[in-house]
């Protein structure tokens, strides 16, 4: 048998070569919309571009598609995503200016699916390399904060101003910054309120066997209330306790807007932090308790000298999962009247504008996505530190 | 003897009781009117008026239905793919993807796919689907990778082909754990589905926005509580599903 030069495949290569020649060939690459709410008309990578820039584009993408399509190093693979994600993100705002016409101020360009699904598919090979590489905890929160600084960059220059988005943003900045820090604050907020009483709470559970099964239910149960309707359903107690206690109002506590969505994120966040607390607290070794109890620690000194630092992984870990979903859903809060990107989102809705409801969408994905990049390197880190005290 | 008996039966008659207050509620709600009416103002209508709260409630469990058995096909069989040593290569990158797609906020989901395929019950099928998929795939890939070695050994050993392996042992002995994944699934679906009345889709939402709009707590109540109902009866009935396959394949449930 000869042993000819056999061109080897990657797996994943060939889903992001298909991926990005449908989305750069076939697949329309910005829509125009002679005002924000008409239907949007297709524009092609070459249609969307100036003369020289288009046909660039499109080396770029092919180029970047066939190196993910071999076997190529690690570090090849790298720079094609990197060059790759970084032209579209630049060439974007370069099609919004090149398809406005001059002196046009209704005239809404927007990314469309081919855009996205090229997004996607140099993502999908970022996301593999980055995987493969292994990276430490800091190195990834590292990445995070690159990305997150390019993005600010093209955001501050104003490459991206004549995309629709940004239109819909300038058109609402005050209120998006306010609606913004309302959307952190509720996230935070029920966070810290729901660690501060659902810590000792779990701790009363580990040590209380009689109380965990009844606690645990009921906050089982609570999780099955849809949100809507548990934001809802608060309204009425809320508005009851503003009106008949002395200072509630003045503390800022209403039947609608922000209280009842804080106290609902709050009742949600209950569950994960006391079932972690439950869980890591009885996953501490018993060796452990039995040494500190030798050592003659009391009770106090025992939980936090040995349980609570021991634990501390897995409290981590629920906190992660509470602090993903309220920033999820704080965007409900605003059918209620309690603020937030929801804002942006239901309006857009309402006024069949994708472009505000992206203008909502996309600020909470954000967050959402590096809360959870970082809180996973936290919770790594301080589990391999655990390991390295424990050994 | 006989207290310890009554104390066994008392949470099955708990649900039975449950079971028999929904469907009374959804089948006649005018009977629970005097119950809901002291929540409602300005005599405003106790019952929910715009649609039966049976016809809604069925399209709910559709919705979550259609949702739960697309992302249960994909999400074992992507589990399945990245299991095998031809798509072994992919099961690092399909968890960070499964981690990036759990950050994505059910809202955000629904409402970038209305441009997409417009509204009503299509993006809120997508929204479920997205979301159900989670879990089912992680606990199918936890079930798949937590094979007792001597078992798969045995069955290698016995001259099984890899596809017997995979329907004879691998999956049913995985049965208990990708049902505990199903089960999460459906309960998150169950509550998200009400969201998916905010891009017009036909749910129980619906009745819990038209309670919110109208400022009418009886709505908001009576939509809230029919769906918590459904998903403890659910949630109870799938563990008690996956406490049988899990005594009869001998593994616990997580």
């Amino acid at each position: 048998m000869g042993e000819g030069v056999r061109i080897r495949f990657d797996k994943l290569g060939v889903v992001i070569a298909a991926i990005s020649a449908y989305a750069a060939f076939a697949a329309p690459f910005a829509t125009f919309r002679a005002n924000r709410i008409v239907p949007g008309e297709a524009r092609s990578i070459l249609e969307s571009l100036p003369a020289a820039v288009g046909p660039l584009l499109m080396a770029i993408v092919v180029a970047a598609a066939l190196i993910a399509l071999l076997k190529t190093p690690l570090a090849l693979r790298l720079a094609a995503s990197v060059v790759a994600l970084a032209a579209l993100a630049l060439l974007i705002g370069v099609a919004g200016s090149f398809l406005t016409p001059a002196g046009n101020t209704f005239a809404r360009i927007s990314p469309a699916s081919g855009f996205w699904l090229l997004i996607f598919a140099f993502t999908l090979l970022l996301a593999d390399v980055l995987t493969r590489l292994n990276l430490s905890p800091q190195a990834r929160v590292g990445v995070l904060v690159v990305a997150a600084a390019a993005i600010g960059l093209l955001l501050v220059s104003g490459s991206w101003n004549s995309l629709s988005i940004l239109k819909e943003y300038f058109n609402r900045s005050d209120s998006f910054w306010a609606e913004g820090s309302k959307h952190v604050t509720l996230a935070l907020g029920s966070l810290a309120a729901a660690v501060i009483i659902g810590l000792p709470l779990g701790i009363l559970c580990h040590r209380v066997e009689k109380l965990r099964a009844g606690v645990l239910n009921v906050l089982n149960i609570i999780q099955t209330i849809p949100s809507i309707a548990l934001f809802g359903l608060l309204i009425a107690p809320l508005g009851w306790v503003a009106s008949h206690v002395p200072g509630a109002a003045a503390l800022g506590i209403r039947g609608i807007g922000t209280a009842p969505a804080f106290v609902a994120l709050f009742l949600y966040s209950l569950l994960p932090v006391v079932a972690n607390t439950v869980v890591g607290l009885a996953g501490v070794p018993r060796a452990a308790n039995d040494a500190a109890r030798g050592m003659g620690m009391t009770d106090r000194q025992r939980l936090f000298g040995v349980e609570f630092p021991l634990a501390f992984p897995v409290i981590l870990t629920g906190i992660r999962i509470v602090l993903v979903q309220n920033i999820g859903l704080a965007t409900i809060a605003a059918l209620i009247g309690g603020g937030g990107f929801g804002v942006f989102v239901f309006q857009g809705v309402g006024q069949t504008a994708m472009d505000l409801v992206l203008l909502g969408a996309v600020p909470t994905v954000a967050l959402a996505f590096a809360a959870a990049i970082i809180l996973d390197a936290v919770i790594e880190m301080s589990a391999s530190k655990r390991r390295v005290e424990t050994a | 003897m006989k207290e310890a008996g009554l104390k066994a039966w008392f949470p099955s008659l708990l649900r039975l009781a449950l079971v028999v207050l929904l469907i009374a509620f959804v089948t006649n709600p005018g009977w629970f009117e005097p119950l809901l009416k002291p929540l409602t103002e300005n005599n405003a209508p106790v019952i929910y008026n715009q649609g039966s709260l049976l016809t809604l409630t069925l399209l709910h469990l559709r919705t979550v239905l259609i949702a739960t058995v697309a992302a249960t096909i994909v999400g074992v069989a992507l589990a399945i793919l990245v299991t095998r040593p031809a798509g072994a290569e992919f099961l690092p990158l399909s968890r960070s993807l499964v981690n990036i797609g759990q950050t994505f906020p059910p809202v955000a989901v629904l409402a970038l796919a209305v441009p997409a395929v417009g509204f009503g019950e299509k993006p809120t099928l997508i929204a479920l689907f997205l979301y159900g998929l989670l879990p089912i795939f992680e606990n199918a890939l936890t079930g798949l990778t937590t094979l007792p070695a001597n078992v798969v050994e045995a069955a290698r050993g016995a001259g099984m082909t890899g596809w017997q392996r995979l329907v004879k042992v691998e999956l049913p002995l995985s049965a208990p754990i990708i049902l505990g994944g199903i089960r999460l699934s459906v309960v998150i679906s169950l509550a998200t589905a009400t969201i998916g009345s905010t891009v017009a889709a036909r749910t129980l939402g619906e009745v819990i926005i038209a309670g919110l709009l109208s400022n009418n707590l009886a709505f908001i109540l009576q939509g809230g509580l029919i769906v918590a109902a459904l998903a403890v009866l659910i949630y109870d009935g799938l563990s008690a599903i996956e406490r049988y396959t899990a005594r009869r394949m001998g593994r616990e449930a997580e």
